[in-house]
């Protein structure tokens, strides 16, 4: 049993986003026999670039991949570089890492609250510093140029490199290297770049991609934040894939196409920037440029940190805030008073999206978390393990946009009957939360010391035994860490929800999005309260069960 | 105590044992371990050392390539699946397991044989044995360093092995503890006519041993 784990793990990552991409191959090109397409055509193709507006919707993808991943990870690698191992360096990094299970619609509309016209930040310096009574016509958020869906972007995709970037941090030797660069007369921040970045990069490259895959394919962020005429392609594509005329799936399925494509070619752009950068940093690393004086730089990317910060936290302080808001007319920097209305008015309406949510994300939490620890248990008794091609697989559900291949499963879900449905959602959520769990879990499950199973061996134990009596024990904490990660991930999810629960499946997230049009604060300011609470709930369980199970067992129990 | 050989037998054999890395044959050797004796393997690091108790315990990563016959009490080792070699193993580590108590270690390594109250019981008088009655509920965290070593020590021992492979087991403890472990463990292993292989880099391990020296 436990050696067909890893073939069924690798069959649920590939299996779902191979069948998904030939159930829009087929369409695309004019084979769907139930819509009357029986022959191949390149028509659907055709009026795929007729449609207005299009080139635009295409730039604005690709410019949200490369500019957003650019801008973060420039962030982390400065404030990593100028800062690892400093006072403030922890102090920021404390603050940062919890940011990363808030969802990404949480995260947008925190954004969306702060910035715009009649935000919380017109509102706490209004009238006395922008002379202002009533909110400015100025169209922040939804802006044509996407600048406020890529900030959302950014602020949640710099918790998720600064923890890549740490996680690969300890295997690249960075203390030394630096170290010795910085005896050469380098300044902290070039000898860190010159010396640790190069090496560090190749580890962090598929996160990396990951990131550049996500940002040029988002929805419900560019849903709440972004441009709407026209909006970002992916954003297009679920139009047409919920149009009420079916004829229009097909044009649908080119247009999924044309996204996988577009995300190819971001990630191809910066894989020759890559090239590009590599010999620069040879040719300043040969010529001994040193750039002593780093402050401003490293004074930079501390303010950048700690701003992506400081926007996610006030964010979320602004959305819980409205949640219970009196009346809060403009120019007010707080509501005139406090209640529940709100929430006591939308309780029923939050039960059944919230029972859905739960269920959904313990099952494929659940499901992902059985299958990691029989991977892994396989890996420990057998020696052997996949390598970097089973990690490439680990990342494919995260490098394919998920509308690519999405619609195309759900296609032939549909076919088979089975879409609509618990199993169906709580499927097309295992897709990824899957790799997250086995990511979060292979590193402090391959750190375990051997020698303890060695010993217990020793004893007569069976494996079986080993892994049930000492190895899971000793590693309860990390794998319900890596199930809380599996957890929040399910919750954030919005577009396989959509598409694989057909709509019949609400959930808080997709609930909270749909709400975004109505402009309604105080119910936007509810559900996305309730869509980050779910994920810290998790969290704060993963940190608790081993902190009571191990209440006297000093050397397992987690630091709270 | 197993009943399935007659004395003479109860020795460690390493006939023609061989294990290379790639094309770099780090062990090659034959020797018999009496029982009740200690026979030191001596090397620099990198030379093998725990690559050989590896491969005794059953644990030798697939990235090596070893032959040769490990004979125990009579029985051929190198086909049994690790849990049924009964060799105990002592790292420079005590490896307390630290999810369980002090004495919960003693129970996990205690023969299945043993069963109810005994099984406490004999756990208890192992606790007693090296003066550490009273300290059945405490978590190993707690411990000093020398009360690891002894615990684990008596929670190999109760584990009733048919050898004991060292690796290193006194080169963490400081002088003082390190001679009274090596007496206690040599002593232990006498007693219960246990034939024992150490590796250690260190040559006054090997001159408290006693017995043969090997050199890898």
């Amino acid at each position: 049993m436990l050696r067909l784990a890893p073939y069924l793990t690798i069959a649920l990552l590939i299996g779902p986003v191979a069948a998904g991409i030939l159930g829009v191959v087929l369409p695309a090109f004019g084979y769907l026999p139930t819509l009357g397409g029986t022959e191949f055509t390149l028509a659907h193709f055709a009026a795929l670039i007729e449609m207005p507006g299009l080139a635009v919707s295409v730039l604005l993808s690709l410019a949200a991949g490369l500019v957003t991943t650019f801008i973060a990870l420039l962030i982390v690698v400065l404030f990593v570089a100028g800062w690892a191992g400093t006072p403030l360096f922890r102090v920021l990094h404390s603050l940062i890492s919890p940011l990363l299970s808030v969802p990404h619609a949480a995260a947008a509309f925190g954004l969306a609250f702060l910035i715009a016209p009649s935000g919380w930040l017109v509102r706490l310096t209004s009238p006395w510093l922008t002379g202002l009574s009533a909110p400015p016509d100025l169209l922040v958020i939804n802006d044509p140029l996407g600048l406020a869906m890529m900030a959302g972007l950014v602020v949640k995709e710099i918790p998720f490199l600064l923890l890549v970037t740490l996680a690969a941090l300890p295997q690249t030797d960075a203390d030394r290297l630096s170290h010795v660069a910085t005896s050469f007369g380098y300044g902290r921040t070039a000898g860190w770049m010159i010396a640790v970045l190069p090496r560090l990069y190749r580890q962090i490259r598929l996160p990396v991609y990951a990131v550049i895959a996500y940002a040029s394919s988002v929805v419900d962020v560019a849903l709440i934040l972004g441009p709407t005429t026209p909006p970002p392609l992916a954003v297009q594509l679920v139009k047409w894939m919920n149009d009420a005329d079916l004829a229009m799936r097909f044009l649908a399925s080119a247009g999924a196409l044309l996204q996988l494509g577009v995300t190819i070619a971001a990630i191809a752009i910066w894989r020759l920037a890559e090239i590009g950068f590599a010999g620069l940093g040879r040719r300043l690393a040969v010529g001994g440029y040193r750039r002593v004086g780093d402050r401003p730089v490293r004074a930079g990317a501390a303010a950048a940190m700690g701003l992506a910060a400081a926007v996610v936290l006030f964010g979320l302080l602004v959305l819980a805030l409205w949640s219970v808001a009196g009346p809060w007319r403009f120019p007010d920097a707080l509501p005139r008073g406090l209640t529940l209305d709100g929430w006591m008015r939308h309780l029923d309406g939050l039960a059944r999206p919230l029972t859905i949510t739960v269920w959904t994300g313990f099952a494929a939490t659940v499901i992902a978390l059985v299958l990691t620890l029989a991977c892994l248990e396989n890996e420990a008794r057998t020696g052997k393990s996949g390598g970097d091609r089973a990690l490439a697989v680990l990342y494919l559900p995260l490098l394919v946009p998920q509308i690519a291949f999405l619609f195309g499963l759900q296609v032939l879900l549909l076919r088979l009957g089975i879409d609509g449905g618990m199993a169906a959602l709580v499927f097309a959520h295992l897709i990824f939360v899957l790799p997250y769990v086995f990511l979060s879990l292979a590193d402090p499950w391959r750190a375990f010391d051997n020698r303890y199973a060695e010993i217990a061996a020793g004893f007569g134990k069976t494996p079986a035994a080993v892994f049930w009596r000492v190895r899971l024990p000793m590693l309860v904490a990390a794998s319900l860490t890596a199930a809380a990660v599996g957890f929040a991930v399910s919750v954030g999810q919005y577009l396989p929800t959509l598409l694989i629960g057909a709509g019949r499946l609400p959930t808080v997230t997709t609930e909270a999005v749909a709400l975004a049009a109505g402009g309604d604060r105080r119910v936007i300011g509810a559900y996305a309260i309730v869509q980050a609470a779910l994920p810290f709930v998790g969290f704060w369980i993963a940190l608790a069960v081993p902190a009571i199970l191990y209440r006297n067992r000093r050397a397992l129990r987690p630091a709270l | 105590m197993s009943g399935r050989a007659r004395p003479d037998e109860r020795s460690l054999r390493l006939e023609a044992v061989t294990i290379a890395l790639k094309d770099r044959v780090l062990v090659d050797l034959s020797l018999t371990v009496e029982p009740g004796t200690v026979t030191t393997v001596m090397g620099p690091s990198g030379s093998g050392k725990s690559t050989l108790l590896a491969y005794i315990a059953g644990f030798l990563p697939p990235a090596f390539a070893a032959a040769g016959t490990v004979a125990l009490d009579g029985t051929e080792l190198t086909a049994l699946p690790p849990h049924r070699r009964r060799v105990g193993l002592l790292f420079q580590d005590a490896l307390l397991f630290p999810h369980l108590s002090v004495l919960g270690n003693l129970m996990f390594a205690l023969p299945q044989a043993v069963r109810g109250r005994e099984r406490r019981a004999r756990a208890e008088a192992a606790l007693a044995e090296i003066n550490l009655a009273g300290y059945g509920g405490a978590d190993p965290a707690t411990l000093s360093g020398g009360q690891r070593a002894r615990v684990a020590l008596m929670r190999v021992l109760v584990s009733e092995p048919c050898a004991l492979l060292l690796d290193e087991p006194f080169s963490k403890l400081d002088a003082d503890l390190r001679g009274q472990m090596r007496e206690l463990v040599f002593a232990a292993a006498r007693e219960r006519h246990l034939p024992v292989l150490l590796v250690t880099h260190d040559a006054t391990d090997a001159k408290a041993a006693g017995g043969p020296v090997v050199l890898l």
